[in-house]
């Protein structure tokens, strides 16, 4: 037995990506559950609309409604819209009618909206109406990011495995020598997982809607190209992994320390607003965290694509940076440096 | 039109692969690149392939499209059948749709693989593995055939097999260049490069290396190395004597190109100690 253990260690002590995952992966499991996990919302973006609006945002005492918009001439219509792209998760209207507009798929804010609202006095208290998702149910707001995640699985880690498997079995150097355009051959790779990433997606968003019950209310082109954006990071991120993995269990570990933040810190689970700062800027480079926006935005409340331009941009840069990464380390897989730019070479003298 | 290495060199994290290596790669001609572990044969071949840049020396070849490539992994698709492989390889190389067919079932009969054309790729023995990678190759009907070591780990009848299809290329005028470990392969060929630690030891035809080892050779029965620069043959020891002149107990024996080889390998080792 004694051999066995100096072995594994000696093993363990070249296997870098092992111990990385050892040591690497405790630590931020803790610093994520330290500072991540927070199901508590203290900072709710609050709109305050209608008339006397301004008086009104000066009297919210409870301190976890943060007033970031005051609008004397807005209307109930109006704080719908603001919840609705996402610009405040609750919206006190003013006026002849006054009311309480809570987004109900920001559960966790919500939540602690009205646990706030419940310590008032019922006769001081308007009207609380929860939008979107009445019910606070969970699977309506887990699906849409269950989608992402899925789509992050087959996409980083299924498609590593694709091209490190023609890179053990030899064929990747068969392919090097063919006269295939390296593009061809990243594009042969992901296409297919694509078109089956796509299946997955309707699939999930069907069985969603069909099981769970979740709506899907707005634009389905906008959340195809949300979604399709999306597809193409998490493939470029499998292609990445791919070019700096010798073999398959190289590939999953390395996919897998991609995978696992996005669960942890792309709302999936914890509000990104509950985060700590120190931790919240992760969420906001992962690639997730703006999928689930697009996909909870679309999916519960019609967010039309005007006021989901700045994650569909962020995830068409990612994915241009990404994917040209990828091909430019693919291709220097496929091509030693410099023969892509000669002619072909003369014969050799005899 | 000829190809090959002229005078390449080649180094990796400070590691010598190839030191001012010549290899001819002449069409109709077998180009044998013999050596041990290490010795640089596949880094020959990556450079002629193209999959890498050496650092000095030239290198002739054919546009891509005109090569075969065969890597020592044997480089198929195990998920795929034989005729699968055949199929992508045609697609790849752009084959004309109808000729597909014909070229596909010429190779795989004379491969010996027509019966077995519906069977994955990672259920196929060592040996038909080897054999259909060298098929793919030849698909195409390369100008130039570089095979990593066909016969490494494959039985005696696939080995004859092999080389019988690596034969029928070159006749066909295809310039093939085949790396391998087996000496007795190597006798074989046009032209012989013998590789030890990234240096050519010798090179040229079997027989002119041969008659080029100079002193005599000799056999000898004794339990004990009978002489420094002696290997096993057998129950028997080979003796090589530079000097001419065998030591006692020693009988002389006509060399053959084994002992050739690894007397110039062992000439080699001298000449680096020195």
């Amino acid at each position: 037995m004694l051999a066995m253990i100096v072995k594994e260690f000696r093993e363990l002590r070249r296997d870098r990506r092992t111990v990385a995952m050892l040591v690497v992966l405790p630590v931020m499991l803790l610093v994520v559950f330290g500072y991540a996990a927070n199901f508590s919302v203290h900072d709710i973006p609050t709109a305050v609309v209608g008339p006397g609006a301004a008086q009104a945002a000066a009297t919210v005492a409870e301190p976890a409604f943060h007033v970031t918009e005051v609008d004397p001439a807005g209307d109930e219509a109006g704080a719908e819209a603001l919840l609705r792209d996402g610009k405040a998760v609750v919206a006190v209207v003013t006026g002849a009618a006054p009311a309480v507009l809570l987004d109900g798929t920001q559960l966790f804010s919500t939540q602690t909206a009205l646990a706030a609202l419940s310590r008032q006095s019922p006769s001081a208290r308007p009207p609380v109406r929860i939008l979107y998702n009445p019910d606070l149910t969970t699977s309506w707001v887990m699906v849409p990011g269950l989608a992402g995640l899925i789509l992050v699985f087959i996409g980083t880690l299924i498609t590593s495995l694709g091209v490190v498997r023609e890179r053990q079995s030899g064929t990747l150097e068969q392919l090097a020598v063919m006269p295939l355009r390296a593009w061809d051959v990243i594009a042969g790779k992901i296409v297919p997982y694509l078109i089956l990433a796509a299946v997955d997606l309707v699939l999930i968003v069907a069985i969603g809607m069909g099981v769970f019950h979740v709506p899907f209310v707005g634009n389905v082109a906008v959340f195809a190209l949300g979604a399709a954006l999306f597809l193409l990071v998490t493939l470029g991120m499998g292609v990445l992994v791919s070019t700096v993995s010798q073999n398959q269990g190289q590939a999953i570990q390395l996919a897998f320390m991609l995978v696992l933040p996005q669960v942890l810190l792309s709302g999936l689970i914890f509000p990104v607003s509950a985060m700590a700062a120190g931790v919240r800027w992760i969420s906001y480079v992962l690639p997730l965290t703006y999928f689930i926006e697009v996909s909870r935005g679309v999916m519960l409340k019609d967010t039309p694509i005007g006021a989901l331009w700045e994650p569909i941009a962020l995830l068409a840069v990612l994915a241009v940076a990404v994917l040209g990464l990828a091909v430019t380390r693919f291709r220097a897989d496929l091509a030693p440096a410099g023969r892509a730019r000669r002619p072909a070479r003369p014969a050799v003298a005899q | 039109m000829s190809w090959g290495l002229r005078n390449v060199r080649l180094a990796r994290g400070g590691v010598v692969a190839l030191a001012g290596v010549t290899v001819p790669a002449d069409p109709g001609r077998i180009t044998v690149i013999v050596g041990g572990d290490g010795a640089g044969k596949t880094s020959c071949l990556r450079v002629l392939a193209g999959l890498t840049e050496p650092d000095a020396g030239a290198v002739g070849r054919p546009a891509r499209d005109r090569i075969g490539y065969v890597p020592a992994t044997v480089g198929l698709y195990a998920d795929l059948t034989i005729a699968e492989n055949l199929e992508f390889t045609a697609r790849a190389y752009r084959i004309p749709r109808a000729e597909r067919p014909r070229k596909a079932s010429e190779l795989l009969e004379l491969t010996g693989l027509a019966s077995a054309r519906a069977r994955l790729g990672g259920q196929l023995s060592g040996g038909m593995q080897r054999k259909l990678s060298v098929a793919m190759a030849l698909l195409h009907g390369p100008e130039l055939l570089i095979i990593d070591e066909p016969t490494t780990g494959v039985d005696p009848v696939s080995r004859v097999e092999l080389w019988r299809l690596i034969t029928r290329a070159a006749d066909g005028g295809t310039a093939v260049v085949v790396s391998t470990t087996y000496v007795n392969e190597a006798a074989r060929a046009a032209c012989v490069v013998l590789l030890e630690a990234g240096a050519v030891v010798r090179s040229g035809r079997p027989d002119d290396i041969l008659h080029g080892i100079p002193g005599v050779f000799g056999t000898a029965l004794s339990v004990g190395r009978p002489a420094p620069l002696s290997w096993r043959r057998g129950a028997a020891w080979r003796v090589w004597a530079p000097s001419g002149r065998l030591p006692d107990g020693v009988s002389p024996a006509e060399p053959d190109f084994n002992d050739a080889v690894v007397a110039a390998s062992l000439a080699g080792e001298r000449e680096g100690r020195a």
